[in-house]
């Protein structure tokens, strides 16, 4: 049964229906509806909502929580962002999972509150200090946004690590149909290691201090393999018409929606054009680009920000085809019309 | 023969890297004596953020979580929003406190967090090696006020507890020493206090306990506790700034 | 049975023990160091009857070196 939901909202109902019941936020445009529904409807269901006294106060308190076992939801947009970054590193390092949410804006600095995707470094490279990562997923619709929510407690708990959702004021203020399909339930590991008071066990401890270098060393290797293990089994990403394509589009989110209506334009015009929409971020699907670095003439990514995962896509495509950029920046957002004019300048640029 | 006095349950048995003559030692001690008394050691979670005391996770005999500087009173209430019906109390010093944490320390107590806050002032930052804290005396020498604290560049010590007793979420705010055996009794009878105050939720609870730095003060522990005594009760007057039940 | 024990290898040679003893029996033993380097607080076996077992010494100490026990 679909219902017509606003997609700051649809993040709020899909945690709740994902068992999250503890949010710590702080009001930033363009993200605060999703506050403001938990503080509705979080008392429906037993939820805790609680407004910090700013982002920083909210992550912390996010890790606290998360290290006494629940399901916890932190939400923002970019500058906000920056703020719990330190936060984040300690989550990562602690091993704690928990749901990050940035519905990210025009920056630097305080910018505009209009969608862009220039965050994309902080959000896949690390933002904060030390060799962490986040699995960061980019829904490009509200329906997208439900089911990767849901997924996003899931493989927190699954990999013990926090998982962050990224948008931007376009996916949160649209709305759009929504259906909350019934999931498979997958098995998780048992919180054995929370903070609930010893209870006749010895003392569980969350701590990301380790003085000794090689324990140190020791307890970044095995964030590693955890990293590496999901690079391994969590790379998602859309493929469309790639197979006779000649120039392959990259783009994620808002910036997706938009090539996609190009694609369908060239594609009327014989133009062989197709699109490879990255899900997560990270791990960023190298797996499919390189599945179609050898048969392309070149890579075209579309990004809102100035180019940022276009050095992804550079690392993955290895040099086997050319790899060109096209973004708006600072809040803009690119028309069909331009995506069609830099994919023909390719197109035609080839020399069939 | 009957035990007067031994190590209680709530404290690891463990040498600590204080440094001799250190009063986190006998409060950390205080603090364990009354998870005993009150039968909450496997009930507790304590929070320990950056500072000399951020190893106190290997000290105290409960659940712990460690936090970033300033960001106790903020995980504490993740804490006890999970877990109402569970102790949580923070260890935090000054500089922890009452400069990177006064934010999260004020929202904590104006929320009413049914958490206990065990402030330790010593006038210092202990751990980085005896910078200039908020809690800094004027004319106090440190590392960053090599001539004095001036109070014409770096401003006037803050007084957390009379700031926080003006919250009306705070429940219990004390603040006491340990410079001699009379006011370790006392800390005790407060500290217990406010451990009462979060067990019956009657709001935010605080014991501001004044403590010595000797290394960093470059005094003898001894006479650290005198300095304690003539200078910095003057500035940081002990008693009880707010009680449960008082209408403010 | 000694009233007042010290266990020596944990004392940090701090001395805030030796003010509050009511019969001043406390005194550092700097005829000899422990592991930490330290010269360890302690009450010689002579004194250990005039302790009166009031602990102030195990509740002024910040490393827990003293426990104190008074004969049923």
């Amino acid at each position: 049964m679909k219902i017509l939901m606003k997609g700051n909202e649809a993040i709020g109902e899909a945690a709740i229906r994902a068992g999250c019941r503890f949010f710590f936020g702080y009001p930033i445009t363009p993200q605060s509806e999703l506050p403001a529904y938990l503080a509705r409807k979080f008392p429906e269901v037993g939820g805790t909502f609680l407004q910090a006294e700013s982002e920083i106060a909210a992550i912390n308190m996010v890790y606290g929580a998360a290290g006494a076992g629940a399901r916890v939801m932190t939400s923002s947009s970019s500058p906000g962002i920056s703020l719990k970054q330190e936060g984040i590193s300690y989550i990562a390092g602690a091993e704690l999972p928990c749901v990050i949410v940035n519905i990210a804006r025009g920056g630097p600095g305080l910018g505009d509150i209009q969608p862009a995707q220039s965050d994309y470094f902080q959000a896949t490279k690390g933002g904060g200090h030390g060799d962490y990562k986040l699995i960061v997923l980019a829904p490009a619709s509200v329906q997208e946004i439900v089911d990767l929510v849901m997924d996003a407690f899931d493989l927190a708990d699954l990999y013990r690590n926090p998982v962050m959702i990224i948008g931007d004021g376009a996916l949160g203020q649209m709305m759009e149909p929504v259906e909350f399909k019934e999931r498979k339930k997958i098995k998780l590991p048992p919180k054995d290691w929370t903070t609930t008071g010893m209870m006749g066990r010895k003392q569980n401890l969350i701590n990301t201090l380790d003085l000794d270098p090689e324990g140190l060393e020791r307890h970044n290797l095995k964030l590693k393999k955890k990293y590496d293990e999901i690079k391994k089994k969590e790379q998602r990403c859309e493929v469309i018409d790639c197979d006779d394509a000649e120039v392959i589009v990259v783009a994620y989110g808002t910036a997706a929606r938009v090539v996609q209506t190009a694609q369908k334009r060239l594609r009327k015009e014989g133009v062989k054009v197709g699109i490879i929409r990255p899900i997560t971020l990270w791990p960023f699907p190298e797996k499919t680009i390189k599945q179609y670095r050898d048969k392309v003439d070149s890579f075209l990514t579309v990004e809102m920000s100035t180019g940022q995962m276009v050095e992804d896509v550079e690392l993955a495509v290895g040099g086997k085809a050319p790899v060109y950029f096209y973004g708006r920046t600072g809040g803009m957002i690119p028309t069909p019309g331009e995506i069609t004019r830099e994919v023909k300048k390719l197109a035609s640029g080839g020399c069939k | 023969m009957k035990t007067v006095f031994e190590r209680p349950k709530s404290l690891q048995d463990v040498k600590t890297h204080y440094c001799p003559g250190c009063t986190h030692g006998i409060v950390h001690r205080l603090v364990a004596e009354i998870m005993d008394e009150l039968q909450i050691r496997e009930e507790t979670i304590g929070v320990c953020p950056v500072g000399c005391s951020v190893l106190a996770y290997n000290y105290f005999n409960c659940d712990m979580q460690q936090a970033a500087h300033g960001r106790a009173p903020a995980v504490a209430t993740g804490i006890k929003r999970v877990l109402p019906d569970k102790v949580v109390f923070t260890y935090q010093g000054d500089g922890d406190l009452a400069s990177i944490g006064t934010a999260e320390i004020i929202h904590a107590a104006a929320r009413g967090e049914n958490i206990t806050v065990v402030f330790i002032n010593n006038a210092i930052y202990g751990m980085t090696g005896g910078q200039m804290a908020p809690t800094t005396l004027v004319g106090q020498k440190t590392q960053t006020s090599p001539y004095g604290r001036d109070p014409k560049s770096a401003g006037y010590p803050i007084k957390m507890s009379e700031m926080l007793a003006t919250l009306n979420g705070a429940g219990y705010i004390a603040r006491v020493s340990v410079h001699d055996i009379k006011n370790i009794n006392r800390a005790k009878r407060c500290i217990k206090k406010a451990f009462e105050t979060q067990i019956n939720k009657q709001g935010f609870s605080m014991v501001e306990v004044l403590s010595t730095c000797p290394t960093n003060w470059g005094m003898h522990p001894l006479d650290a506790l005198k300095w304690l005594e003539e200078n910095m009760i003057p500035c940081y007057p002990l008693g009880e700034y707010k009680t449960p039940g008082e209408v403010k | 049975m000694k009233k007042v024990v010290f266990d020596e290898e944990r004392c940090k040679g701090c001395e805030l023990c030796t003010t509050v003893c009511p019969k001043n029996i406390i005194v550092m033993d700097t005829k000899r160091i422990n592991s930490q380097g330290f010269h360890p607080a302690t009450v010689k076996d002579e004194d250990q009857e005039k302790c009166i077992a009031c602990a102030n010494c195990a509740k002024r100490c910040p490393d827990l070196v003293i426990s104190v026990y008074r004969p049923e």
